[in-house]
């Protein structure tokens, strides 16, 4: 590399101040009011604050409403199929360490058809971001109810109302050996939103944040309950989570001294059924990351190649038997 | 052999060694085919493996095939129970597993039942058995084996028993631990093999053990040896000629990984599946050491998606599966041929459909390879014919992989997976390696789907490189990867991923014909019975009948030139290891029979009426049963 001079360093660190701008693409398509749109807003905002380079940075969505997202990014995408983005995001990110990656995926491609991959990219722990945008129903399918509605949810499979209790994210998540970020968010309080998107991505490790995000569509009411009543919101708090603005602890008065290394609170706080917890539930920045545990720490070069291949080939030479090295 | 006396068995374990048969002098052969057999877990594919070594020293033409059974752990002393590894000896080179065995070591008689149920012995085999179940404690051990015993004498083998758990006991406690060294010993009698070589064998094998297990196994080797000169009134010679060029011998699974060592791919990702596992298990140990890794992903649609996400992201990337994660993969297959990324998958084929033969060679998923996934997915398709093929083909699959933006399919099988063959040792070559991860940046203007309108051909754009930011879609999209539904742009698109494989096509030579450019027949075939077919051709030529071959390494696209090589022939018919009705069948007839794949892929090419043979036994055909099938349609009016 050439030396620059300091002006010309001065010069590049302008260039590379990054705006809002810099990160939008096209107009998004989703309805008015739903929550994406809020979780858009505060993930671009992210990237301007922490001056991602947004050629470094790649969002992988799987199928959805929710997995519309790369395409609102002016960074790199990858909109792939239903419920796979984990294991593309996983695959992202042991080739390029150096990308930083994210995953936007929904209730259904998640917690229902990429199940199995949600519970293993919890134990990889590979260092991702992870936002579940959970609106509690197939949006983009037009209204079926998704492993999280809440039972008695009609809709267009369910014309009588669903039959099962809903899954709960977060405890299925603080369930999995190698957990390391476990948060909750709801799109309708942005200022906290902003700060744990923020809080998760400087989290090294799988940080899982699932969203309570409206779907004005197909259900419209659904979170009216803990939207009508700041009371039935809980905001953890604590000097290791979050800590909240004096102005936001006014409309919201409950709130939680909760230590996010108390994996045994985490899980209490995350059963609840009547309170929506807010904030930081489990933060276990010690637990290792897949990729630094498997990437070899050589490069592949040619030269490598080459004495490894050799040293195989010696094994399985039969002939002629000088090049055989014994194992004596 | 046909010359040999008949000797009486040595009937009683225990019994002193007959006074010494005296060395005959060793009776040249020129090629024979060895099974030893025994329950799962006694050492007979050890055995077998370290023959097939030993005779490759020697510069013998070898192809080893390893007889498994479904169970990890079947019953003991059951038909289903055999486990081991056949040996085809030769003097030249050896290019399948042939037909019948000659010689049979069994370490029990039901495993040896198998076999012989199973048609694999010729008529007048030779069978050494274990005897010890003669005088064994359990009444119904004695009486199952000697009405086997007396069966098989009386059908015609040649049997001799042989006390190895006797002799073995009076160097090792448990014989089940080194019978299969007593009997590697009389085999290298057997076959004048030097058993310097065996003692070589031996320290590879146990080198990293105590010493006195590498005592104990030379021991039983030397001992083994020594009974066979003593009691034995035959012996064999198959002379060899080694070649100048340094050998290697691995079986398919093994050529896969090196070849994945040798392409300079840095990610294989995986899920456990009989029989490609092997090639995983073994990259697993050394991938590391050039800077590659083995995700073992938690199912084969995340294998899928791991490698796609890698591909996307670095250098192209391998999976590697057989028919049941073919299947899974397919949607993720789907979704690489419409964001044009580098894929190599390799699908080891065994017996389908469903969960099928897992152990068994098939090569039913040629279809699934070529037409797999929904909508018009084009995709390269190859198909390895040789254990060194094996190796080559990932070198080559990863180019055109990257060259083309493609999904490249290799299909080997169970068959490949599990033999082994010498081939000439491979001198590494920079040009085999993947090129560094392009990360320059992309001129202004430039789109991610810039494709040229006589290729098809873009090129691709790669995280971290400036300038190139756009979402990769798995939705129709334009040239800047924008979603696009409107008509022209679905068409554009649909175009440019056809014409990458006429492009490809146009690279390609047109497959070598084997035996004489015209005759009365030819015969193609694909895959793993290419040594077979070849060896059915040469035997069939000369005995004076005007046939030939062609085997196809690339399924898709077809190479050029086929058309041309077809007119050739007065006839031509695919020989393959995959369904096709029987024409004898009451109700099969011109309007319906189905016929084996590489036929139907042939005919709607060419408009030529192919017919075709195909055999779905689960082992490889015999060059035996292609060269009968041969005589027969040249007979066919």
């Amino acid at each position: 590399m050439n030396m620059m001079s300091a002006t010309e360093c001065l010069l590049q660190m302008c260039e590379e101040n990054f705006e809002l701008e810099d990160y939008q693409s096209g107009v998004p398509r989703w309805c008015t009011g739903c929550g994406d749109n809020a979780i858009l807003a505060a993930v671009q905002r992210l990237c301007r604050d922490e001056g991602l380079r947004p050629e470094k940075t790649v969002f992988v969505s799987g199928i959805g409403c929710s997995s519309r997202f790369p395409h609102y990014m002016n960074t790199y995408g990858f909109h792939g199929i239903h419920g796979r983005a984990l294991p593309v995001a996983e695959g992202v990110k042991m080739a390029r360490p150096d990308l930083t990656v994210f995953v936007n995926t929904g209730d259904g491609d998640c917690c229902s058809i990429g199940a199995a991959h949600w519970i293993h990219a919890i134990r990889y722990n590979m260092n991702l971001t992870v936002f579940l945008h959970d609106n509690q129903i197939y949006g983009l399918t037009k209204k079926q109810a998704s492993p999280t509605s809440p039972i008695g949810t009609k809709s267009n499979t369910t014309p009588r109302g669903s039959y099962l209790e809903a899954l709960n994210p977060l405890t299925v998540t603080l369930g999995v050996q190698n957990v390391s970020f476990v948060a909750q968010a709801v799109d309708w309080i942005p200022e906290v939103l902003f700060d744990i998107v923020k809080a998760a991505y400087h989290h090294k490790g799988l940080s899982f944040v699932r969203i309570l995000q409206r779907c004005p569509e197909w259900l419209p009411k659904s979170l009216d309950p803990w939207m009508n009543d700041p009371n039935k919101v809980q905001l953890l708090n604590h000097e290791n989570g979050l800590q909240f603005s004096a102005g936001l602890s006014k409309v919201y008065k409950n709130q939680l001294q909760h230590d996010p290394s108390n994996m045994d609170r985490a899980r209490e706080i995350a059963s609840s059924t009547d309170l929506v917890p807010v904030g930081i539930l489990y933060r276990n920045p010690s637990v290792p990351c897949y990729e630094d545990l498997r990437r070899s720490d050589k490069l592949r070069t040619a030269e490598l190649t080459s004495v490894g291949l050799n040293a195989e080939l010696d094994k399985y030479t039969v002939w002629p038997q000088e090049t055989k090295e014994k194992v004596a | 052999m046909n010359d040999m006396t008949m000797q009486t068995p040595v009937k009683k374990p225990g019994n002193k060694p007959r006074s010494p048969a005296g060395k005959k002098p060793a009776v040249k052969l020129k090629e024979h085919i060895v099974e030893i057999i025994s329950d799962s877990g006694e050492g007979a594919q050890k055995c077998g493996q370290s023959l097939g070594a030993i005779a490759a020293q020697m510069g013998n033409g070898i192809w080893t095939t390893e007889i498994i059974p479904a169970e990890i752990r079947p019953p003991a002393r059951s038909v289903a129970g055999a486990s081991g590894n056949r040996i085809r000896i030769g003097s030249g080179y050896i290019t399948n597993g042939g037909d019948e065995t000659d010689l049979v070591v069994a370490f029990n008689e039901q495993v040896l039942l198998g076999r012989v149920r199973a048609k694999e012995l010729k008529p007048n085999c030779i069978i050494l058995l274990e005897s010890m179940w003669r005088t064994h404690t359990d009444p119904k051990i004695v009486a199952s084996y000697i009405e086997t015993y007396d069966r098989v004498v009386a059908a015609g083998y040649k049997v001799y028993e042989i006390p190895m758990e006797h002799e073995c006991r009076t160097i090792v406690a448990d014989a089940r631990r080194g019978k299969n060294m007593y009997a590697l010993g009389m085999l290298c009698y057997i076959y004048s093999l030097d058993l310097k070589l065996a003692v070589d064998q031996i320290l590879i094998a146990f080198g990293k053990k105590d010493k006195s297990v590498v005592d104990a196994n030379i021991k039983l080797l030397e001992a083994g040896h020594k009974w066979a000169e003593a009691n034995l009134d035959f012996c064999y010679s198959i002379p060899a000629t080694r070649s100048t060029e340094p050998q290697i011998v691995v079986n398919g699974n093994t050529a896969l990984a090196l070849g994945v060592l040798a392409s300079g791919m840095e990610i294989c990702a995986m899920y456990p599946i009989t029989p490609a596992t092997s090639a995983s298990h073994y990259l697993s140990e050394v991938f590391e050491k050039v800077g590659g890794m083995v995700h073992q992903a938690e199912d084969e649609i995340a294998a899928c998606a791991f490698a796609i996400g890698a591909s996307y992201a670095s250098k192209c990337t391998i999976t590697i599966t057989s028919g049941p994660g073919f299947s899974l993969k397919q949607e993720a297959i789907g979704l690489a041929v419409m964001g044009e990324i580098p894929l190599v998958v390799v699908n080891v084929m065994r017996g389908g459909p469903s969960t099928g033969q897992p152990t068994k060679m098939e090569q039913g998923d040629l279809m699934t390879a070529i037409f797999g996934s929904h909508g018009d997915a084009p995709k390269v398709v190859m198909a390895p014919g040789t254990i060194e093929e094996c190796f080559y083909s990932i070198i080559t699959a990863r180019k055109i992989a990257e060259t083309f933006n493609m999904v490249v399919v290799i299909l080997s099988d169970a068959a490949l997976a599990t033999s082994q063959q010498p081939f000439a040792r491979p001198k590494f070559s920079d040009t085999w390696m993947a090129p560094p991860v392009d990360q320059s940046p992309i001129p202004a203007g430039a789109r991610p789907y810039e494709w040229d309108d006589t290729t098809g051909l873009a090129r691709r754009f790669i995280p971290g490189q400036p300038g190139g930011m756009h979402t990769l879609t798995g939705l129709a999209h334009d040239r800047d990867s924008h979603v696009a539904y409107d008509p022209e742009t679905n068409e554009e698109s649909l175009r440019a991923r056809s014409l990458k494989l006429a492009a490809l096509q146009k690279t390609l030579k047109a497959p070598p014909v084997f035996g004489d450019p015209t005759g009365d027949l030819l015969v193609i075939g694909w895959g793993s019975t290419k040594g077979a077919i070849e060896e059915a051709v040469e035997l069939t030529r000369a005995e004076g009948h005007k046939v030939s071959s062609m085997h196809l390494q690339f399924l898709q696209p077809l190479p050029p030139g086929i058309k041309e090589i077809m007119q050739g022939f007065k006839k031509v018919m695919t020989i393959e290891s995959n369904w096709s009705d029987r024409p004898e069948d009451k109700i099969i007839d011109e309007s319906n029979r189905r016929y084996s794949s590489v036929a139907i892929l042939l005919r709607s090419r060419y408009l030529v009426d192919i017919d075709c043979w195909s055999d779905c036994k689960g082992q490889p055909i015999k060059p035996g049963s292609i060269r009968r099938v041969m005589m027969e349609k040249l007979k066919k009016q």
